[in-house]
């Protein structure tokens, strides 16, 4: 995939989710979040190793987050564009194969409106 | 009165302090020695431990079920459907025991587990004992000496992800017609809800033989992917969100092997304006039809998380829906009169808690709800549980809280102008699961019915799972179907045995 964009950023990470990210790559090497949709932990990111979900030509690149590339739907990207988007963790039991899942912590997305300033010049997304 | 809790004993719905694993009719302890613990919603407390198994439990799993599977492919169907009545039996009998259990591990009400949930599982296994000793295969005669007979054959070992929004009947749906069809099944639950099915298998358990179904409890990562990721499953089976489904169907593509994939839906609910055209039975449905959000905490893929109202009608129709959502009745989900329960979980909760965020905003508007819920008890037991107010915003569906699942008691209300503009909004979701229309004229029934693209479209009444009816998802809402006998189907390979009863040659050669 190319590099993730500069320009006003689309995707933070809280220190406590940065953290959980070094220790999942310490355990696992390198890895990506996908922003999923739908059914029951839909909605939410998953974390997998990276090369492990096979990206696609509709999946765009919406910046890098502790080292970690972040990705989702071209589709759902199109729903997604007008917020800016900050990856947390909290306690919890997500299903799914994201990988903190077994740390008894889930990754959560926190969203605002990207302001007008950022939203005039925010960095545009790259294809996956 | 509320059923009592759970607790570590001996009692139908109480727990021990920790689970194996149920492989080859056994009690298996996971290869790493490994638990972990499983969090009742209603307390936000840790209760029991599952096992937390790797890919060495998964292939013990395997490894049972191919062991099992000559005999029982072999066995008739008639033996099959004796053994799935057998196991409706056995849990009709134990209901309230299930429901109490389900409730505690789930966080939804006991009410819904005695009047739905549990009475769908009983139902769904005698639908599918009655189905496979119907169903018949078939002799064309092609020409006066050439006959194709098909026969219905099994897979054989299947691997079943379940969610954990109904953690009994969402494995039910999936294991009835697998077993119905003579296939062997390694199921994981979800891990949030991994106890419930254990409930039932230790009710059950007797009654199948051993190796046939085998559950591994675990995380998605560390279980579920080498379950199906595994090339010794003839087919996957998986309900959740579109990332673990896209993976799982990349997996399948490895392995050359089918799935079916459920993953939610952003549900559209269409009121035209004849629903208030009288102040009658009808109406008073309706307006039940437009709180079903609010069943099962919101936690439902088809939940009817987007309200469409014609504008007509929108105000009126409004002060009448708002005040039904304000009615729904709080409290100890264990009590039968309790409505709504708990999330199932922390991040669950969480994450709602962020879609309200987001939703106002957006400048969508609370109408009634938009924060936690407390549940009082007389020992503050429910105080850390995960409750949520019955939310109800307005706003525009170019919304994030229209477009996106919440799986929270939370709607999204927009008013449309005609029908067509109801089936444009409809429609303007990545989804397709299910969908409501609520009017009394037939023709628009008919037209919305046909137009919205989804797989389910309930027709004045919502949230009906019978098993006789197909369900599953367009667009990005999953691969295939579950109930109704043409899942047998899902289940089956499709033998043709091509005859020739002419002595004579073709002459080619």
């Amino acid at each position: 995939m190319p590099e993730a964009p500069a320009g006003h950023r689309r995707v933070d990470i809280t220190p406590a989710a940065a953290a959980l990210v070094e220790s999942l790559r310490a355990q696992h090497g390198p890895v990506v979040f996908h922003q999923s949709g739908g059914c029951c932990d839909g909605s939410s990111p998953m974390c997998f190793p990276v090369g492990d979900l096979l990206m696609g030509p509709r999946d765009v690149v919406l910046g890098e987050v502790a080292g970690a590339q972040f990705v989702m739907t071209s589709a759902q990207y199109r729903l997604w564009e007008h917020t800016h988007l900050t990856v947390d963790v909290v306690p919890g039991r997500g299903a799914g194969f994201s990988l903190e899942a077994p740390e008894g912590v889930r990754f959560l997305i926190r969203s605002r409106l990207l302001t007008d300033e950022e939203a005039a010049s925010a960095a545009p997304v790259a294809a996956g | 009165m509320a059923h009592p809790r759970p607790t570590l004993g001996s009692g139908p719905s109480d727990y021990r302090d920790r689970y194996d694993n149920y492989i080859g009719g056994k009690w298996v302890p996971p290869v790493d020695g490994r638990y972990f613990d499983d969090i009742a919603p209603l307390t936000g407390q840790p209760f029991t431990q599952v096992a937390r198994s790797t890919a060495a439990d998964v292939d013990l799993a395997l490894e049972a079920a191919h062991g099992a599977f000559p005999a029982w492919a072999r066995t008739s169907a008639a033996q099959r459907a004796l053994v799935l009545n057998r196991i409706a039996d056995r849990i009709e009998e134990n209901l309230e025991a299930l429901a109490v259990a389900e409730c505690w591990e789930n966080g939804k009400p006991v009410r819904e587990c005695l009047a739905a949930d549990l009475p769908l599982v009983v139902d769904h296994f005698r639908y599918f004992a009655s189905a496979i000793r119907a169903q018949e295969g078939s002799a064309g005669v092609l020409d006066n000496d050439t006959v194709a007979y098909h026969f219905h054959e099994p897979l054989g070992v299947v691997g079943q992800i379940i969610p954990w929004n109904f953690p009994i009947l969402m494995a039910t749906w999936k294991l009835a017609p697998a077993l119905a069809a003579g296939n062997c099944v390694v199921l994981k639950p979800a891990e949030q809800t991994p106890w419930s099915i254990l409930k039932v298998l230790e009710l059950v358990g007797d009654l199948i033989p051993d190796g046939v179904l085998n559950v591994v409890n675990g995380f998605g990562a560390e279980a579920g992917k080498p379950l199906a990721s595994s090339d010794r499953v003839a087919k996957v089976a998986f309900t959740g969100e579109t990332t673990t489904g896209r993976l799982i169907m990349q997996y399948a593509s490895q392995n050359l092997i089918p799935v079916t994939l459920e993953l939610g839906g952003k549900s559209p609910n269409v009121f035209m304006p004849d629903v208030m055209a009288a102040d009658d039975a009808f109406l008073d449905k309706a307006l039940e039809g437009f709180a079903m959000f609010a069943l099962n905490q919101g936690e439902v893929c088809t939940c009817p998380s987007r309200a469409l109202v014609h504008e007509s009608i929108y105000d009126a129709f409004m002060e009448r829906a708002t005040a039904r959502v304000e009615a729904i009745v709080s409290g100890d989900p264990l009590d039968p009169a309790t409505m709504i329960g708990a999330q199932a979980s922390n991040d669950q909760l969480e994450k709602i808690l962020s879609y309200l965020e987001i939703g106002r905003a957006e400048g969508a508007t609370v109408r009634t709800g938009g924060g936690r819920r407390t549940v009082a008890s007389d020992d503050g037991a429910y105080d850390g549980g995960y409750y949520v107010e019955p939310t109800v915003f307005e706003g525009h569906n170019s919304m994030r809280v229209f477009q996106e699942e919440i799986f929270g008691p939370v709607v999204s209300v927009t008013r449309f102008s005609d029908l067509d503009d109801a089936l444009r909004i409809a429609n303007d979701t990545l989804y397709g699961l299910g969908a409501g229309v609520w009017t009394r004229d037939v023709n628009d029934a008919y037209r919305l019915g046909r137009g919205i693209q989804a797989g389910r479209v309930w027709m004045n009444n919502y949230h009906a799972y019978p098993a006789g009816a197909a369900f599953g998802g367009y667009k990005q809402s999953g691969i295939g179907r579950e109930n109704h006998k043409m899942m047998l189907d899902h289940y089956q390979q499709t033998k043709n045995m091509l005859v020739s009863y002419s002595p004579d040659k073709l002459g080619f050669f």
